[in-house]
This record gives structure tokens, C-alpha cells and sequence, in this order.
């Protein structure tokens, strides 16, 4: 099987200071791994590097396009780079308010996307909006409404909406249920959990929720002034974690 | 045994474990907490972990289930070496072949009992009305009431929990299956309804490994015990 995202040396530097440095990883299609690390560790702009966001100073980021097979994302053209970040990648910011328009209906904003990839039928366009407020538990009579009357869990649902309507191959997803209170986060997990196992997504989640990840992720990578310092299963890393700092990080988490 | 079981492989086969805990945060202290374990388990048959409490037996079935790391020797699991293997393949090991009943149920919580239950089956593409059907029935099976299907596990009491996490344990008939403390926590009417689970799975030709405190559930459901005490390793004065 070819991996979905082949990570080959990845870095990136601001200025003398390291953003992340040395990553290399393979993730297959259907996995979820984990980036977690505290703040600062680097996590953040390794999801903003592999996404295309950010330009890596060194390394490949080879993505399994449908059409051409394998290619490396650092290198090739800017309009085929945003076309991927409209078609087989997703990227759910930790505000919703960064991943959609707040002045435009919440059945746009699902519409948005479809139209970007050529979708032009009003009709067919509005039934999937409807379809997709549906699977993220929005009602359709909200289908006008605008995302600022939505309360913070709605926005993010509304968010994860218009990302997966593409049907993309790989997400991308940056503290998805920070800022979230912990009843709305259990539902938004339980939901991503489902999309996850129904799509046969991809996903890279960067979190500092060990809880989060123990729940979606398969694997777990930790990361620690820039560098990987462990890897491995999800259980494995929290349960039984070789490097002294995540025996320090899973050590430091409050229990309930 | 019978020479009819002689002739087939083991589904589980253990050889070399050991295992230390190196404590980095605690001046790197290194504890060696297994040796030279060996184990093979064939279809059809249940093997007590047997031992003083912290003697290891949990370390083990840990170990097998690739929840713990294994730092030497070889843990085959229907041909898989979970000491060695990349996630990946321990997670479809897991999700086909290896099934582990804890004893602590771990939920999304707010999910429903009978989809905590359906879960494993889902994951392996079970239409949803046939994975929720088995899990129903398993679940009325353990006498946990209908009206509690629809609310999550996680307000139920420890031997209700416990019931939801072994009809969730064997909704897929794994190949191989670990079972930690199965019948504790249970009225003798649930007990017995476990015992005849296991006793089914072993019909089928599952290969279990268990930990049973309960000394006749263990005599009855057992083929043989392995006392892990011959793993631990010989501290150097």
C-alpha cells in the first residue's frame, strides 16, 4: 500500500530559532495520528508546513494525488497546491471563525467549496449543504442563518461541515476541540470519530489534549523544542512512553 | 490434550520477553520487571496468567496487546510480531484478530451503550442494523435493561460497566482474545453467563490468555496455567 503523505526531513526556521526540524513520517490511508507537544514544541508549524501554509526550509512532502500518484507538495505550483487545499485536503482551524466566513449563510459556506470545484446547480448545491448540516447535527432550518448567530460547538460542527463536503482524502486539524466546554468537545469527538471511520479519512491532529488524542488518534508523534522525540501507537506512547519527556507530559495530567 | 489439537500452530506464541521500566523523571531509575517469557497458546484454548499480585501478569497481557512495549524477544499473534510490528499493523491486528477485555471500560463519552457495544463491528465495515443487532443481543445477553441502551456507560455502576465492556469485547469473534479479570465485579448470574461466552469462543477455536482471580471460574474455563513468577527477572545483589 502507498502512504497518503510521505514526510521526508521537514524543516522550517524563524530566523536562528528552530520551528521544527528533522520530522519524517509515512501516514497510510485511514490513519489518525496525533501531534502533541506543549506549546512551542514546534507542532503547529509542522501541521502549517505539511498543509502548505507555511514553506519548509528543507525536506519533502510527498502527497498520493489521485491523478499523478505521488508528488511532492513543497515543490510543485502554487494553483495546484490550492487546488489540493480545495479538494483532497481539509484543514480545521482551532477558531472556527479562521476557517469560514462568518458574513456568509452557514448553507454558503458549504457551498462555497463545492463551487470552487466547479460545482454551479443552486439546487444540487444547497441539497448537499442541507445533507452535510444534517451528518454534523445542524438543523436544517438554520441553513440561512449566519455562523456568528451559531454557538461555538455549531461553528465548529459548521466548520468540519464545509471542509468534508469535497470529500477529501486527508484533514488536517489544529486544536479541533480547544476552547470547546467539555460536553460540546465529547459530541464534536464523538462526531469526528464517526466522519473519520465512515470516510475512510486521513488525519493529522495537533493537540496539547492527550485525552483528545488517547480517544481519535491510532498513532502519536511528541514533539519537544522543534524535534520528534517519540513515536509509536497512541496506548503505547501514553501508557507505557520511552523518552523522559513524555513520561513527564503523561505524568503531568491532572486526573478527573 | 488431544493429538488433534497438537497438530494445529498456536495463534499466540510468546518467546524471550523481557520488558524494563526506565524512569527518566525519577534519576533514570531502570526497574526489569520480566525475563525470558515464554507462552504459546493454541486455538481453542484458555491460558490463566496465574502469580502474586504485581508479579507481572498484567505487564504481559499488556505486552501482547502491544499496549506496553516489549524490549526483547518476539509476541506473534496470528503471525504478526506485535514486539516488532509498526502501528499500523498492530491496529488492524487489533481491529481483526486481537481482542483485549480490560478491566476498565473506556468511552467517547455521551456515546449510547449499544453504539460502544456495535463499535469494534462497525470498525471492521459491519452493516450498522447487524452490528447493532449482535451488540443487542449481547447486551441482553449480560441482563443490561433495554432502557439503558440509549444512555453512555460511563454513569453506569463497576459491574455494569464491566458487562458493557465484555459484550463490547466479544461482538467480533476475534481469532485471539485477552481477558483481564472478566468475571470480577459480577453477581454469580452474570458470572455464569461470562463463562459460558468464553466457553463459546473457545468452541469456536479462539485463543485466550486470562487473568481470573476467581479460582473456580479459572478451574473451569482453563486449560493450564502459567505462573508468571518464572519471568521475573533475578535481581543482581
Amino acid at each position: 500500500m502507498t502512504p497518503l503523505l510521505q514526510v521526508r526531513d521537514v524543516a522550517k526556521m524563524y530566523g536562528a530559532r528552530i520551528g521544527c526540524t528533522g520530522v519524517s513520517f509515512d501516514l497510510y490511508p485511514g490513519e489518525v495520528m496525533g501531534i502533541v507537544g506543549e506549546s512551542g514544541s514546534g507542532k503547529s508549524t509542522l501541521l502549517n508546513c505539511l498543509a502548505g501554509h507555511l514553506k519548509p526550509d528543507a525536506g519533502q512532502v510527498i502527497f498520493d494525488t489521485r491523478v499523478d500518484g505521488p508528488v511532492d507538495t513543497v515543490t510543485m505550483s502554487e494553483p495546484a497546491r490550492r487546488m489540493l487545499g480545495r479538494t483532497d485536503w481539509a484543514f480545521v482551524h482551532q477558531h472556527a471563525r479562521d476557517g469560514l466566513r462568518m458574513n456568509v449563510s452557514a448553507g454558503g459556506n458549504i457551498g462555497e467549496r463545492l463551487m470552487a470545484v466547479g460545482a454551479r446547480h443552486y439546487g444540487d448545491i444547497r441539497a448537499r449543504a442541507v445533507d452535510w448540516l444534517d451528518r454534523v447535527e445542524i438543523s436544517e432550518t438554520r441553513v440561512d442563518d449566519r455562523p456568528s448567530a451559531f454557538s461555538g460547538g455549531m461553528q465548529q460542527r459548521l466548520q468540519i461541515a464545509r471542509n468534508l463536503v469535497t470529500d477529501p482524502r486527508l484533514v488536517f486539524m489544529d486544536e479541533p476541540t480547544g476552547g470547546l466546554d467539555v460536553s460540546v468537545q465529547a459530541r464534536l469527538l464523538d462526531l469526528l470519530r464517526g466522519l473519520v471511520r465512515q470516510m475512510g479519512l486521513s488525519a493529522l491532529i495537533v493537540t496539547h489534549d492527550l485525552a483528545v488524542v488517547r480517544l481519535l488518534a491510532d498513532r502519536l508523534m511528541v514533539m519537544k523544542d522543534g524535534h520528534v522525540v517519540e513515536t509509536g501507537l497512541t496506548d503505547q506512547v501514553l501508557d507505557d512512553p520511552q523518552h523522559a519527556y513524555t513520561q513527564l507530559l503523561v505524568s503531568s495530567v491532572l486526573q478527573v | 490434550m488431544s493429538i488433534f489439537a497438537e497438530k494445529k500452530s498456536p495463534v499466540i506464541a510468546l518467546s524471550g520477553v523481557g520488558k524494563s521500566f526506565v524512569l527518566h523523571n525519577q534519576g533514570g531509575a531502570v526497574i526489569p520487571v520480566m525475563e525470558g517469557a515464554a507462552l504459546e497458546v493454541l486455538p481453542g484454548e484458555c491460558v490463566a496468567l496465574t502469580g502474586a499480585s504485581g508479579a507481572g501478569k498484567s505487564t504481559l497481557m499488556r505486552m501482547i496487546y502491544g499496549n506496553y512495549r516489549a524490549n526483547q524477544g518476539h509476541i506473534l499473534v496470528g503471525g504478526v510480531d506485535v514486539a516488532r510490528a509498526e502501528p499500523r499493523e498492530i491496529i488492524r491486528l487489533r481491529r481483526e484478530g486481537l481482542g483485549y477485555v480490560s478491566q476498565f471500560l473506556r468511552v467517547v463519552p455521551r456515546v449510547p451503550t449499544l453504539d460502544v457495544v456495535a463499535e469494534p463491528l462497525l470498525a471492521l465495515g459491519v452493516a450498522e442494523d447487524r452490528a447493532r443487532a449482535r451488540a443487542a443481543a449481547l447486551l441482553a445477553r449480560l441482563n443490561i435493561p433495554e432502557r439503558l441502551w440509549s444512555l453512555s456507560p460511563t454513569t453506569f455502576s463497576g459491574g455494569e460497566q464491566q458487562r458493557v465492556n465484555i459484550a463490547r469485547g466479544f461482538a467480533h469473534e476475534y481469532p485471539a482474545l485477552l481477558l483481564d479479570e472478566p468475571t470480577a465485579s459480577l453477581d454469580p448470574v452474570n458470572r455464569a453467563v461470562v463463562l459460558e461466552l468464553i466457553e463459546a469462543a473457545k468452541a469456536r477455536g479462539t485463543a485466550i490468555v486470562g487473568i481470573f482471580h476467581d479460582a473456580e471460574a479459572r478451574d473451569r474455563v482453563c486449560d493450564r496455567a502459567v505462573d508468571v513468577a518464572a519471568f521475573t527477572p533475578q535481581v543482581a545483589a
